[in-house]
C-alpha cells in the first residue's frame, strides 16, 4: 500500500467511453476513498447547457448506490440522461461499489404487450454498448428493436452494456417497434436476465440454442425473475439456432414452451460449425433453413430468417429477402435501418396475390352466407387450407397497409 | 480607428438589439421582410479610358505586390476575395501578406466568405495590418470575432447582400484580387478549366464590375482569347501569374460522400417525401439542396421519386455535385444552374455541358435587381444550427454564441416557394428546436417546413401545405410537439447562456438592414 495521504479504500473502476470521436457516451472514473466526501470532476462539450444538470444526476446517482466518499472523474460526450446514470453505475460496480442497488431512471410509459404472432417481417439490431443508435432505433420503422449483448458486446463490456440496456428499456421510446432483447448464451444470459426482465422487454432471444433444455432453463429463470417483479406481462422467446445440433433439434425446441413466439437462425455460427463458407446464394444452408421453417410451421411458431450482413448491397437483399418469403420465413434480422424498407417491400404479399385472395375470400364468405358446405370460384373447388392461407394473406396485407 | 466605438442599441422590427452604427457608417434596423427600398443611383467605378491600358492586351506585372502598388494601396483600403476555391484558396492570403509587406495599416478585408486554411488572417489582424472582416467567417475567424479581438464590427452577409452592398455604395471596393484558375494576360478569367479548376467564378462578378481596381491571379495562364470569359477582362488592370492559386485537394472534393447516419438518410427522406406528397414534385419544378450529407442523400431520394413519378425538373440550382450532374446526364433536369461547383463531376459537367450553366449572385440572389431567380425556385432544403417555435432560424452561430459559419446563399434562398430546413432535432444533447434563437438569421414567415428525424412541422402561416400533404402518410407534427419531445430525450431544456453586452458582428438581411447582432461571447 502507498503511503499517501488519502489511501484509496478500494480500486478505481471505470465505464464508459469519451473521445473526439465519440458521441452520446460518457466516461465515468469512480476511485473510491475514505473520506473527503464526493468530489467531481466533470468535463463534457454540452459543459454550458447541461453542466449542472450533469452534476445533480451525479450526486444523485451516487447518493442512492450509498457511495459516500470517492473522486468522480466524467468525460462526457454528449450523453442522455439514462446513459449517464448507467455510466455511472458500472463504474461504481466495477469499483466494488454499491453492491445490490439499482438506479432505475424514470420509466417512459409501457407500450402494450406484443401478442405471440404480431407481425416480425423485420427486427433491426443494436449494439448494447453503443448508446448513441438507441434513442432514435425506433423511428425507422422496423417491426422490433433487438438490444444486442451478445456478438455485438465485447466480453469485457457485458456487464456495462446490460446496464445500459436496462436502462434504455425504461427510459427510450421504441414507439411502434416490439422490444426485444438479444441476451447472451447461458450461463451468462441469465445473469443478463436479472436486470433485463425487470423492465419487461417484448421478446428475448436466446443465442446458440441447441437443445430444449436451454429454453426450459432461461424461461423458468424468467418465471422467477417476473414473479419476484409481480410482472403478469408476456415475455415471449425466439431461440436462435446457430449449430447443425440446434437444426437437428428444432421442433423439440419450438414446442418446449408456449413462450416461444418464433425459432430464427444464426448463419454466422451456422456455416462455421459445417465448416463451409456463407455464400450469397446460401446453398450451404438451404437444408437448414427449410428444416427450421419446417419445424416452426409445425410447432405453430413464426420461421424467422438470418440477417443480411452486406448493407451496401441492397440488391442481393431483395433477392434474398424475396427468397426467404417464398420459402416460408415471416421476417429477416437488419443490421441497418436502410435494410428495412427493402424487407418489408420483399415480405410484403404481390398485388396479384391480393386480387387472388380476395377472391377466394370473397367466396368463402359467400359460400358462408349461403350456408353451403364447399367454396368454390367459378368452376373450380376451394379447399379449406386454401382458405386459410387467403385469410391470413389478408390479415397480413391489412397489417401492412396494403388494403383496407 | 477607435475599437468598437460605443454604440447605441435600437431594437429593430424583429425585436432584436442592433447597434446603429457599425464601423463609423449609419446601419438601418430591420424593418421587414421587403420593406426597406432605397432609392437614388447604384454606385459605379472611376471613368476608365481604354488609351491607358496596353494596347497589345498584355496586363500582366511580375507579381501581386507590384500590382498592389501599381493600384496605389495604402492604409484603410477594401480590398476584397471570394471563396470559389473554398478552403483550398491560396490567393486571399497572398494578397493581404503582399499589403502586409508593404507595410499598409487598417485594410478591410472583404471576401465572400473565409474559410479556416485562411485563420493566419488572424495574425494579421492582430499585427493590424487588418482592421476588420466584413463577410462570412467559418471557423477560427468566426471564433476570433466572437472573442471580442476583431478591432473593427464584423458585418456577416449573404451572397446576395453582397451585391447590393456593393450595388448601393454601402460597401466601395478599392482593390479586388480575383483568384482565376485560368486566364489570358487581358485579364479574361474562368473558373472551369486549370489545374485548379473550381466551375464558376460567380462570387467575383460584382467586384471586377465595381471596385476602383481589380487584379487577376492566375496559375493557368493561356493566350488571348480566355474562353469562356465568366469575368471579362475589360474590367481587370492587372495580370499576375504564380505557380499555385490553390491546394487542387480542397477547392473540390473527388467525392462528395452522402450520409451513412440512419438519422439523417431518415431526414432526408421525408424531405423527398414531402415534397412528393405536396404535390411540389412536379413535370418542370425546380429545387435547390446543398452539398451537405442530408442534402445529397436528400437528392438521390428525390431522384429515384422522380423516375417513379416520370417526372423532370425545369432546373435546378447547384451548389452542384455529381448527384446533381447525374439528374442533368439522365435528363431528369433540363438545366443546372450553378452558383458554385463542390466536386469534380460539378467541374467537368460546367465545363462541358451548355445546359450546366454558371450563374452569379447577381441573377440568382440580388436585391437590387429586377427581380431574382431565388423566387422561382419552388423548393429549397437548407441546414440551420437552431429553430425557434416561430420558425424564426439561426444559420451563423452555435448555441453557445460562437460565430463558426457563414449566411452564404441561405438568407436569399428563403425566398422559394416552399423553404424546408432539414435539421436533426438535437446535436450531442443539444436541443436544435430552441425558446429563442441565439442569432436570428431568417424570419420565420419565410421558412415553411422544418423536417427532423423525429418528424415534420409546417408552419401555420401555409394552411395550403398543411392542405396538401392532409391524408398522406407523412408525420407531420406541430414544431412546439417536437421541440416537447426533444426536451423531455435530453434531461430538460438546456442552461440559459449568459451572453456578453458588446456586439461584435451584425448580421444583415438581404436588403442591408441589421437584422441581428452577434455578440461577444463570455
Amino acid at each position: 500500500m502507498s503511503a499517501g495521504i488519502e489511501t484509496p479504500a478500494k480500486p478505481a473502476g471505470e465505464a464508459g467511453h469519451w473521445g473526439a470521436d465519440i458521441r452520446s457516451d460518457v466516461h465515468v472514473r469512480i476511485e473510491p476513498c475514505e473520506r473527503g466526501g464526493i468530489e467531481v470532476a466533470l468535463e463534457s462539450r454540452v459543459k454550458p447547457y447541461y453542466g449542472e444538470s450533469i452534476r445533480r444526476q451525479s450526486e444523485e446517482v451516487l447518493e442512492a448506490l450509498g457511495v459516500k466518499h470517492a473522486r468522480v472523474a466524467i468525460h462526457d460526450e454528449g450523453a442522455l440522461p439514462f446513459v449517464i446514470a448507467a455510466r455511472i453505475e458500472s463504474s461504481a460496480r466495477r469499483a466494488g461499489l454499491g453492491e445490490g442497488t439499482r438506479v432505475l431512471p424514470d420509466r417512459f410509459p409501457l407500450p402494450e404487450p406484443s401478442a405471440r404472432d404480431r407481425m416480425r417481417r423485420s427486427r433491426l439490431y443494436v449494439p448494447g454498448s453503443e448508446p448513441k443508435y438507441f434513442i432514435n432505433a425506433g423511428l425507422h420503422g422496423a417491426d422490433a428493436i433487438i438490444l444486442d449483448l451478445e456478438d455485438s458486446v465485447h466480453p469485457n463490456e457485458k456487464d456495462a452494456a446490460r446496464l445500459l440496456v436496462r436502462n434504455a428499456l425504461r427510459a427510450v421510446d421504441f414507439l411502434a417497434c416490439e422490444r426485444m432483447v438479444r441476451i447472451n448464451q447461458l450461463p451468462l444470459g441469465l445473469e443478463d436476465l436479472e436486470e433485463i426482465v425487470p423492465e419487461s422487454p417484448d421478446l428475448i432471444l436466446i443465442p446458440k440454442v441447441e437443445s430444449a433444455s436451454q429454453v426450459i432453463e432461461a424461461s423458468q429463470k424468467i418465471a422467477e425473475i417476473k414473479a419476484n417483479y409481480g410482472i403478469t406481462r408476456p415475455i415471449w422467446l425466439m431461440p436462435i439456432l446457430e449449430s447443425a445440433l440446434g437444426i437437428e433439434n428444432a421442433y423439440e425446441i419450438a414446442t418446449v414452451t408456449q413462450e416461444i413466439a418464433a425459432l430464427t437462425i444464426g448463419l454466422e455460427d451456422y456455416t462455421a460449425d459445417l465448416g463451409v463458407a456463407k455464400t450469397a446464394s446460401g446453398a450451404e444452408s438451404l437444408f437448414a433453413r427449410q428444416r427450421m421453417v419446417n419445424a416452426a410451421h409445425a410447432a405453430g411458431v413464426q420461421a424467422i430468417d438470418s440477417v443480411f450482413g452486406d448493407v451496401g448491397d441492397v440488391e442481393a437483399l431483395r433477392v434474398w429477402a424475396l427468397n426467404s418469403r417464398a420459402m416460408g420465413f415471416e421476417g429477416m434480422g437488419c443490421v441497418h435501418p436502410v435494410q428495412i424498407a427493402v424487407i418489408h417491400q420483399a415480405f410484403a404479399p404481390t398485388q396479384a396475390e391480393i386480387e387472388k385472395a380476395q377472391m377466394i375470400v370473397a367466396a368463402y364468405h359467400e359460400a358462408e352466407q349461403k350456408g353451403l358446405g364447399v367454396v368454390s370460384l367459378g368452376s373450380k373447388m376451394i379447399d379449406a387450407p386454401v382458405v386459410q392461407r387467403a385469410l391470413k394473406l389478408m390479415a397480413r396485407a391489412q397489417a401492412m397497409g396494403l388494403v383496407r | 480607428m477607435a475599437i468598437l466605438e460605443k454604440t447605441e442599441l435600437v431594437l429593430n422590427a424583429a425585436g432584436r438589439m442592433v447597434p446603429e452604427i457599425a464601423n463609423g457608417r449609419p446601419q438601418i434596423p430591420y424593418l421587414g421582410v421587403g420593406k426597406y427600398k432605397p432609392d437614388g443611383n447604384k454606385a459605379a467605378p472611376p471613368i476608365r479610358t481604354a488609351a491607358d491600358y496596353p494596347e497589345s492586351g498584355d496586363k500582366r506585372v511580375a507579381d501581386l505586390e507590384t500590382a498592389l502598388r501599381k493600384c496605389g494601396l495604402r492604409d484603410g483600403m477594401v480590398i476584397s476575395s471570394h471563396h470559389h476555391l473554398r478552403d483550398g484558396d491560396r490567393v486571399a492570403l497572398m494578397a493581404l501578406e503582399a499589403a502586409a509587406r508593404i507595410g499598409v495599416k487598417d485594410l478591410m478585408w472583404f471576401p465572400s466568405a473565409s474559410f479556416p486554411s485562411q485563420k493566419s488572417a488572424i495574425e494579421l489582424m492582430a499585427s493590424g495590418v487588418i482592421e476588420h472582416i466584413e463577410g462570412s467567417m467559418n471557423g477560427p475567424l468566426g471564433d476570433y470575432c466572437t472573442q471580442g479581438k476583431m478591432r473593427g464590427m464584423g458585418v456577416l452577409r449573404s451572397h446576395g447582400g453582397r451585391w447590393q452592398a456593393i450595388q448601393d455604395g454601402e460597401v466601395h471596393i478599392d482593390i479586388a484580387v480575383i483568384a482565376a484558375p485560368t486566364a489570358d494576360s487581358f485579364g479574361n478569367c474562368d473558373g472551369s478549366h486549370g489545374k485548379s479548376a473550381c466551375g464558376s467564378l460567380g462570387f467575383a462578378l460584382a467586384d471586377s464590375i465595381y471596385a476602383d481596381h481589380v487584379i487577376a491571379v492566375t496559375d493557368n495562364l493561356v493566350p488571348f482569347p480566355c474562353i469562356p470569359w465568366q469575368i471579362q477582362g475589360n474590367n481587370v488592370d492587372y495580370v499576375v501569374t504564380v505557380d499555385s492559386i490553390g491546394d487542387p485537394a480542397k477547392i473540390v472534393s473527388g467525392t462528395t460522400q452522402i450520409t451513412r447516419s440512419p438519422d439523417r438518410l431518415r431526414i432526408a427522406e421525408l424531405v423527398a417525401l414531402f415534397l412528393r406528397d405536396a404535390g411540389i414534385l412536379r413535370n418542370g419544378f425546380s429545387f435547390q439542396a446543398g452539398a451537405g450529407g442530408i442534402a445529397l442523400a436528400f437528392v438521390s431520394y428525390l431522384k429515384r421519386m422522380m423516375k417513379d413519378a416520370g417526372v423532370k425538373a425545369r432546373f435546378v440550382r447547384g451548389g452542384s455535385t455529381k448527384y446533381l450532374v447525374e439528374l442533368l446526364e439522365e435528363g431528369l433536369t433540363d438545366y443546372i444552374l450553378d452558383g458554385q461547383t463542390f466536386d469534380l463531376s460539378g467541374v467537368q459537367s460546367m465545363a462541358n455541358n451548355p445546359r450546366h450553366v454558371a450563374t452569379s449572385p447577381f441573377t440568382s440572389y440580388n436585391y437590387h435587381g429586377k427581380g431574382n431567380f431565388a423566387s422561382l425556385v419552388d423548393a429549397v432544403v437548407l441546414g440551420a444550427t437552431e429553430v425557434d417555435e416561430n420558425f424564426n432560424a439561426n444559420v451563423v452561430t452555435h448555441s453557445d454564441g460562437r460565430l463558426l459559419h457563414g449566411i452564404g446563399g441561405w438568407q436569399n434562398c428563403l425566398a422559394a416557394g416552399c423553404t424546408i430546413l432539414a435539421v436533426p432535432s438535437f446535436r450531442d444533447r443539444i436541443p436544435v428546436i430552441v425558446d429563442q434563437v441565439t442569432t436570428l438569421c431568417g424570419p420565420g414567415e419565410l421558412i415553411d417546413v422544418v423536417v427532423t428525424e423525429r418528424g415534420i412541422a409546417i408552419n401555420p402561416r401555409r394552411q395550403d401545405l398543411m392542405d396538401a400533404v392532409k391524408g398522406s402518410k407523412l408525420p407531420i407534427r406541430p414544431l412546439q410537439e417536437i421541440k416537447s419531445e426533444v426536451e423531455r430525450i435530453c434531461g430538460g431544456k438546456p442552461q440559459r447562456l449568459k451572453r456578453g453586452d458588446r456586439p461584435v458582428a451584425v448580421v444583415k438581411w438581404v436588403d442591408g438592414t441589421v437584422l441581428d447582432s452577434v455578440w461577444q461571447v463570455v
